[in-house]
């Protein structure tokens, strides 16, 4: 099971590879839409690599609550247990 | 009548990454085919296992992003069109005057077979939301309209080894119809993948020669055995010459008449007398107004088949009566095996460069020519065009009968 830096580090790796952007800025505090610029196909793409990844299951309806790369980190922290 | 001329050129080829290196290749008689460099045959049990692999990976020269978010038939597509884009000179058009019309014979198969192993292997819930954007056969044509903001339309005709000719032609007509100035057109191919070369095989299409990929394909030659499967795109910027005259562009040449016509016939094999071809080829010099003695060139569909390439010759010798005597043909797809819906738009590049530099390119392995091939056919080392106006047909025919002739002109 991943900890908290390991998804971070992990997620920011996915992140990066589907936009471009270097890993060191995918930081826990910006905003998949409003920082990263990232639409919804991409998010869904990042979220079905995300879920194969760490094993876990991200449900559609809760996509859309999941702001921040933070609270992206937190949810599949949560969903691991 | 609304002249269409040819501002701007781009491709990635089995014989290089642009429109410079491929000439060039071509000019000098290279083969792009070469034996595939992975564990398919063995695996498959493929007959196969030979085909004219890119001499470029898009990835060497688009972002990761890029590559994830494209199937290669769109990437490729995207490659040339840079090139071709910024060779017409990166116009400023208004994006409701500029279309593009990007065809693919098979469309994203590597996508969607990749996506289908990876459901069985892994189940639903791994298959990636892009792989529907990535496969779908209008994805070329799609995304290079993206590329350039071309929103006075964006087209994908399908017509399998026609389509790249047929995508030309509808550029033409986007102009001829007024609803576009400037047209950026053309075809690709990414379907270097074991399944289309095993059914390809299973109808016995392809070459076998695996023991010499080189020689493989070899148009109008007494042992010819089959095409070869290539891989690529080819993009040409059509522009109202209104507009190029406007902007000071440079022009290659002309796009003066567009023929299409169908055999009805059969799924795959062409109408045996090519009466379907004669016509494409006839229409189009109708459309530009000239006589069969206008032209100087012919680059031939001949894909190295042994039924499918005197059909062609026939029909061409039988149009052009004894002035076929006079007419240079050239198979380019001796050297780039056969691009299948890029095929149309890279030998179009090839026929423009033709009629540009006054040359027409090598038709290479051809030891033996069929003893009832009547044109004159460039052999080897590639032969001088005459001065003056010239006028060059490029045709392209399809699985399902589907025939396309483009007439092109000197600048």
């Amino acid at each position: 099971m991943a900890d908290t830096n390991e998804i971070l580090a992990g997620l920011a790796e996915i992140v990066a590879e589907e936009t471009g952007l270097d890993a060191a800025e995918v930081t826990a505090e910006k905003s998949f839409t409003d920082d990263l610029d990232i639409d919804s196909l991409s998010m869904m793409t990042i979220v079905t690599l995300a879920e194969e990844k760490f094993d876990v299951r991200i449900p559609d309806e809760e996509v859309k609550n999941l702001t921040t790369v933070g609270d992206a980190v937190k949810f599949i922290e949560g969903a691991q247990n | 009548m609304t002249e269409v001329v040819v501002t701007g050129l781009g491709t990635t080829s089995p014989l290089g990454g642009d429109v410079a290196s491929t000439w060039e290749g071509a000019l000098a008689g290279r083969s792009g085919v070469s034996t595939l460099d992975n564990d398919w045959a063995e695996k498959y049990g493929m007959a196969v296992n030979f085909a004219g692999q890119l001499a470029v990976q898009p990835s060497e020269v688009l972002s990761r992003p890029e590559t994830k978010r494209m199937d290669p038939s769109a990437q490729m597509a995207v490659v040339a069109t840079r090139e071709a884009w910024a060779d017409a000179g990166s116009p400023e058009v208004d994006p409701e005057r500029l279309g593009a019309v990007v065809s693919s014979g098979i469309g994203g198969v590597w996508t969607l077979l990749s996506a289908w192993d990876t459901m069985k292997e892994k189940g639903a819930s791994r298959v990636l939301p892009m792989t529907v954007p990535m496969l779908m056969p209008n994805s070329p044509a799609a995304y290079v309209s993206l590329e350039l903001t071309a929103r006075a339309g964006a087209h994908a005709p399908v017509s399998a080894c026609a389509s790249g000719a047929e995508a030309i032609a509808m550029g033409y007509e986007m102009i001829q119809q007024g609803r576009a100035d400037v047209v950026v057109c053309g075809g690709t191919e990414a379907a270097i993948h074991p399944l289309p070369i095993s059914s390809f095989a299973a109808m016995a299409a392809l070459s076998k020669r695996n023991d010499d990929p080189q020689g493989a394909s070899r148009p109008y030659d007494t042992e010819r055995d089959g095409f070869v499967l290539g891989e690529g795109a080819g993009i040409v910027v059509l522009e109202s010459e209104a507009h190029a005259k406007a902007r000071g562009a440079k022009v290659y040449g002309r796009l003066l008449g567009i023929g299409r016509t169908a055999d009805g016939h059969h799924i795959a094999a062409p109408e045996p007398e090519g009466h379907g071809q004669t016509r494409a080829m006839q229409q189009a010099l109708e459309v530009a107004g000239l006589a069969v003695t206008d032209v100087a060139h012919v680059n031939a569909h001949a894909t190295s088949t042994p039924v499918g390439d005197m059909i062609e010759a026939r029909a061409i010798r039988g149009l052009l009566g004894s002035h076929a005597d006079q007419v240079l043909l050239s198979a380019t797809k001796s050297m780039t095996g056969h691009l299948l819906g890029g095929a149309g738009a890279l030998e179009s590049v090839f026929t423009i460069k033709a009629l540009q530099d006054r040359v027409a390119p090598p038709t290479i392995n051809v030891t033996s020519p069929d003893p009832e091939l009547e044109v004159d056919l460039v052999r080897d080392t590639p032969r001088a065009l005459p001065e003056g106006q010239l006028a060059a047909i490029n045709n392209s025919f399809g699985f399902g009968g589907h025939n396309v002739a483009l007439v092109f002109g000197s600048a």
